[in-house]
């Protein structure tokens, strides 16, 4: 039960405040309350302060949500205005079965 | 009103071709099929920015990773990593991984605008090159952000005042696979890359310059280990130096119909002439005789190995070896089909340039024809020949005639200043030489047809015999010289003995004289 221990590094490119990144911020920290309560860390960081991240997660898309830990990176672009999706993305589906 | 500003890419041949370089702060596009020479054309622009005309520049590849990309340029003698180390260059390689992202929801490449400017400001860049933006189609699914994405890039490359380059893959009856040429459309330049009989050549068009003249045609270009180089064409003017000093041909009995003193300096001169007539004696003499005078030759032989000619021509009394020992002869031999003509005729520029010779023999140039058409080998000579008499070098070419095909000559003697025919005459069991001037512009030659020889010290030309059954060459004309050799001195001898009797018969007479006095 190793799995259960893990903790949840995720990171969200933004790009300044705009309405798309608050969006995707929301979202995600009400996914991760729901299914991974405790067990997860969310970095944000602004590309327009810190422009030189940009190159070392290959960022392209605004927002971006990167799932550095648990291993393989995953990547999901976009608001995170769908749930089914970002939990799929982020492999988060299982660990919520194994919860019920 | 203010000209369009261009910037120079410092591609050979491309500058003059778009009239001054590709529009200063805007975007062009340069599309074609895979392995036409995008990703090549982009970067030699940017290492040329940065070499050539002291402009930083930013490389983002969507294809290559850095470190293939500083390889494959490797060879073209672009050191990426020292341009990329005093910060002149970046190379930045965006990677996009379907299988790792996952989309969902509104986004905007707004990631990929930061990373750009950050290295347009890092090294304040002034030109940019994206390889091959298109990629992105390949990564991302939503398509209607996407183009709305590019237009918004492209804006914005032009607020940025950098003169980028934006490379897209040839789609089928469209320039880009995405129709990339609906937001690019102030310069457009098409890569191709044909094979024809086997050979390739790459062709370049401009297809469009907003606001700007340029080469319409379709200019056919090479990549070798420096880079690209466009060749133009169409942009050949008559209008060359000439000169009146005369070279000898190296056969003083042929300077002599060319009203003995020889060719033109910087003249062209053809030899043409079927198989085995001598025209590579005619091509040695003359090279032998360059460097005689201590001036350097260049030979290119596209049938023979240097060792076999320098062998052969020992056999006429030519020896070639210590001029190629001092330096002053040079040959270059290569099979006409090992490559494309372009490529054979930036070889030839590339030879001369660095030998700078006064004379170029090219033997034969009728191999060439198996490599491209006719009419490409004509255009091909043109550009060569006129290149080197434009430089005052003297140019041999000799082809080979069959009986039947006589449409290259033709299609070349409208280029040369002088033109040499040999041809074999057969009679009564033996072939022989006869050599005549075709035309030689702009001096007295010789409108004499004469035998022509080839002995063991050197080459000869002697008058043929014009006797009552017509000419007589070889053994014929041997046969008459003897005949008239014998016939003089039978009549000589007949002289003298009708002399002598005459003497003694007068001797006789007066010794019987004297004796009847005693």
């Amino acid at each position: 039960m190793a799995k259960k221990q893990q903790t949840w590094e995720l990171r969200l490119y933004v790009a300044g405040n705009t309405a798309k990144s608050l969006t995707a911020l929301q979202n995600l920290r009400k996914y991760c309350e729901t299914h991974l309560p405790g067990q997860y860390q969310i970095e944000v960081i602004d590309l327009l302060i810190q422009p030189q991240l940009a190159e070392g997660d290959q960022i392209l898309a605004i927002p971006t949500l990167v799932r550095k830990v648990p291993e393989p990176i995953r990547k999901i672009i976009g608001d995170l205005s769908n749930e089914e999706k970002v939990l799929v993305g982020l492999n988060i589906r299982p660990m919520k079965q194994l919860l019920q | 009103m203010i000209p369009l500003s261009k910037t120079r890419t410092g591609i050979n041949g491309l500058d003059e071709i778009t009239m001054g370089g590709l529009p200063t702060g805007r975007t062009t596009l340069i599309c074609g099929g895979p392995g036409c020479g995008k990703t090549l054309f982009g970067m030699e622009f940017l290492v040329n920015g940065v070499t050539k005309f002291k402009e930083p520049g930013v490389f983002v590849t969507f294809e290559e990773k850095t470190e293939e990309l500083v390889l494959n340029v490797a060879s073209l003698g672009f050191d990426l990593e020292k341009l990329q180390a005093e910060k002149k260059l970046r190379v930045d390689h965006v990677h996009i991984d379907k299988h790792e992202i996952e989309e969902t929801g509104e986004y905007d490449l707004d990631g990929l605008f930061i990373r750009l400017e950050h290295a347009i400001n890092s090294i304040g860049a002034k030109r940019v090159v994206l390889d091959t933006i298109e990629n992105l189609f390949g990564g991302l699914t939503n398509e209607g952000i996407l183009r709305a994405e590019l237009r918004r890039l492209f804006h914005w490359l032009k607020e940025k005042k950098v003169t980028a380059i934006v490379t897209g893959e040839q789609g089928q009856g469209s320039l880009t696979r995405h129709g990339l040429e609906e937001y690019v459309s102030d310069c457009v330049i098409l890569l191709d890359h044909r094979v024809i009989n086997q050979v390739s050549t790459r062709r370049l068009r401009v297809i469009k310059y907003r606001g700007s003249a340029h080469g319409t045609n379709e200019f056919p270009f090479l990549i070798d280990e420096d880079g690209i180089t466009v060749l133009p064409v169409t942009s050949l003017k008559l209008n060359r130096k000439v000169y009146s000093e005369r070279i000898s041909t190296g056969i003083p009995t042929l300077d002599a119909m060319f009203g003995g003193k020889g060719f033109y300096r910087g003249s062209s001169v053809l030899v043409s002439g079927t198989a085995g007539t001598g025209k590579t004696s005619i091509a040695a003499s003359f090279v032998n005789e360059v460097c005689n005078r201590k001036q350097k030759a260049l030979y290119f032989a596209f049938e023979e190995s240097p060792q076999q000619i320098i062998r052969n021509m020992r056999s006429i009394g030519l020896n070639l070896e210590p001029h190629l020992k001092k330096g002053l002869l040079q040959f270059h031999a290569a099979r006409p089909a090992l490559f494309g003509l372009e490529m054979h005729l930036s070889t030839i520029y590339k030879t001369v340039k660095e030998f700078k010779p006064s004379a170029v023999v090219l033997d034969p140039i009728t191999n060439l024809v198996s490599v491209g058409l006719a009419s490409e080998v004509n255009s091909m000579l043109l550009r060569l020949i006129d290149y080197l008499q434009g430089e005052g070098i003297s140019v041999l070419l000799t082809a080979l005639t069959s009986v039947v095909d006589e449409k290259m000559d033709e299609g070349v003697s409208s280029l040369v200043d002088a033109w040499i025919s040999v041809k074999d005459v057969e009679s009564k069991g033996e072939r022989n030489r006869l050599l005549y001037i075709m035309k030689s512009r702009g001096m007295k030659h010789s409108n004499q047809v004469r035998e022509f020889l080839i002995t063991s010290k050197g080459l000869k030309l002697i008058e043929i015999y014009l006797g009552p059954l017509g000419i007589l060459v070889g053994s014929e004309r041997e046969e008459q010289k003897l005949q008239k050799l014998t016939g003089q001195a039978l009549k000589d001898q007949q002289v003298r003995a009708d002399f002598a009797r005459r003497r003694q018969g007068n001797g006789a007479s007066q010794y019987s004289k004297t004796k009847a006095r005693s």
